[in-house]
């Protein structure tokens, strides 16, 4: 069990500037990747810096606009993206398609995925059925198969769906088979000992124990669905954050390319700082059997 | 009500090499109702296989498991297991863990509840119910595994080194509270331990097993279970006959690991 340095106190501990109380005890530092702290202040001036620039350049007249765009002529946009929307759909129906098909993709994985991840832990048959579908799926990138899905379903939601609900079930499959695999036979022996039944067993202590596995593929199925979905939107959509700065480019407007592929990363970091969250709120015992 | 009886029991594993191991050669034990016995040997002597065997989670390749005239063919509640660790479900608080074999078992809710709070005294955790089983230590888990063993109310106990993962002086407390607890309870059990004086305090008698093939070459009938209940654990371990006993069961021990592992002593200079 690691010991979590006592909290840090004071505006310089915070900022990264001094070490907290716990790691100045320490005399071996290099090497030691605990005693490395956040550095925050280099973080923050990180971003200054390349924002300072920015707007130097932008100032002197650097910047020619088909390359990148001034820094207030982005502002001007986005505040123009926020009040009249982009193409008569508002920006925020823009972000709001995208992350609703990632998370409707991701789920309907799930839904189909974990069950079908659970039967290849629990089941010679249900493994040897499913085995080569998922091991030759596994590899494939899901951005391969979007000429394959259009030519199914078209260009509508259905296509973008089915296709993030393909990147995201293989993804939740091998992660509910490797909880499966993890799960310690003692607990399962324990479990019948104490008289549970087998589906007792299944949902009280092998589900429950492939739980942070599960819970860490849905994390992997996030990141994966919104990087395809941006990418299928570029390939065949008239919504969504993906087609909006792909519709940008052929106008030529820089800055709403530019705003959109922030929004983009934005939004990327924000569902990982969710699903850890959520890891940690639903998933406490992680890492502790 | 019976105890349980190994009839003949012979395990040999066959690897997916095709080697064979012979890890049980023929034991016989007669386990009495309300008995508690010991079983120690080197390693691979085959106790833990002898213990899957009795639990169930292991068919012998001969010989049967009797209980109460039924052949135990799988695991079941008759036979509770206390495991060395990581059996317990930690995602489960400390109360839920011990109402679990009550709970699958479709037990009313309230009586359940009652006998997990009776448990949680016995075991000294009654301020602990609420708190997830990763937060506790070694020797607490090792409690709320009791506990949930015998909220079961199972006929007959197996411990797999129970003890085995706790440091010395856990050890020695967790010791008198197994002995309380048959004391209490009066069920019966099956010890196995990597520990002589463990193995001689605890045990009514003790079975001494030998490796390759695993068999049982000894048996002592060991008095000092029962005075456990009245004399204090310390002035039983001293007192000579204790000591005694133990010397000669280590040396036998001893002379077995040393046919295995080789001698500890210098080489002869050629």
């Amino acid at each position: 069990m690691s010991k979590h340095p006592a909290p840090p106190s004071g505006l310089s501990v915070w900022l990264g500037l001094k070490d907290n109380v716990f790691t100045q005890q320490k005399t071996v530092r290099f090497g030691d990747a605990s005693a490395v702290n956040s550095g925050r202040f280099y973080s923050i001036l990180t971003v200054v810096i390349l924002l300072a620039a920015w707007g130097i350049a932008s100032g002197l007249g650097l910047l020619q606009s088909f390359y990148w765009p001034s820094i207030d002529a982005t502002l001007a946009r986005l505040i123009k993206l926020f009040t009249e929307g982009f193409r008569n759909v508002a920006f925020w129906d823009h972000i709001g398609i995208s992350v609703f098909r990632v998370l409707a993709g991701v789920l309907l994985g799930a839904v189909i995925g974990v069950p079908l991840g659970l039967a290849m832990g629990l089941s010679s048959v249900a493994r040897g059925f499913f085995d080569p579908i998922v091991e030759f799926m596994r590899p494939i990138p899901p951005l391969a198969l979007i000429p394959l899905i259009i030519l199914w379903f078209g260009i509508d939601e259905t296509a973008k769906i089915f296709l993030l609900f393909l990147a995201s079930l293989f993804i939740m499959t091998i992660a509910a088979r490797s909880g499966v695999n993890s799960v310690k036979i003692t607990k399962v022996h324990a479990a019948y000992s104490l008289g549970a039944s087998r589906v007792q067993i299944l949902f009280h202590v092998i589900l429950p124990n492939a739980l942070p596995e599960i819970f860490t593929g849905l994390r992997t199925a996030m990141g994966v669905c919104w990087g395809t979905v941006v990418a299928a939107e570029l390939v065949a959509a008239d919504k969504g954050v993906g087609s909006m700065i792909m519709i940008a480019k052929n106008f030529l407007q820089t800055d709403t390319v530019v705003i959109g592929i922030f929004v983009i990363g934005l939004i990327g970091y924000t569902i990982e700082l969710g699903m850890r969250y959520l890891e940690r709120l639903l998933i406490p015992w992680q890492g502790k059997g | 009500m019976s105890g349980i009886v190994a009839d003949k029991i012979s395990m040999v594993f066959t690897l997916p090499s095709g080697e064979q191991v012979h890890a049980l050669n023929d034991v016989n034990l007669n386990v009495k109702d309300g008995e508690i016995i010991s079983v120690l040997g080197p390693s691979g002597c085959g106790k833990t296989t002898l213990l899957n065997i009795i639990a169930g989670f292991l068919k012998p390749t001969s010989g049967k498991i009797v209980r109460e005239n039924i052949e135990v063919t799988g695991p079941g509640p008759d036979r509770g297991m206390v495991f060395q660790q990581g059996a317990l479900f930690e995602w489960m608080t400390v109360e839920k863990n011990i109402a679990f074999g009550p709970k699958m078992a479709g037990r009313p809710a309230a009586d359940t509840k009652r006998k997990v709070d009776e448990l949680l005294q016995i075991v000294g955790l009654q301020d602990f119910g609420k708190k997830p089983v990763y937060q506790l230590s070694g020797g607490m888990q090792q409690r709320v595994a009791l506990a949930r063993c015998l909220a079961n109310d199972p006929e007959v106990i197996l411990m797999d080194e129970p003890l085995g993962a706790l440091d010395a002086l856990t050890r020695e407390k967790m010791q008198g509270l197994v002995l309380k607890l048959w004391k209490e309870t009066r069920k019966t059990i099956i010890l196995i331990t990597h520990s002589v004086e463990e193995a001689l305090f605890l045990g009514e008698r003790l079975i001494v097993m030998a490796p390759r093939p695993g068999r049982i070459l000894r048996e002592y009938e060991l008095p000092f279970a029962d005075r456990g209940l009245v004399e204090s654990p310390r002035q039983i371990k001293a007192s000579p006959e204790f000591v005694e006993t133990r010397e000669e069961v280590l040396s036998l021990i001893w002379g077995m690991e040393e046919e295995i592992m080789g001698s500890d002593k210098e080489p002869e200079p050629a």
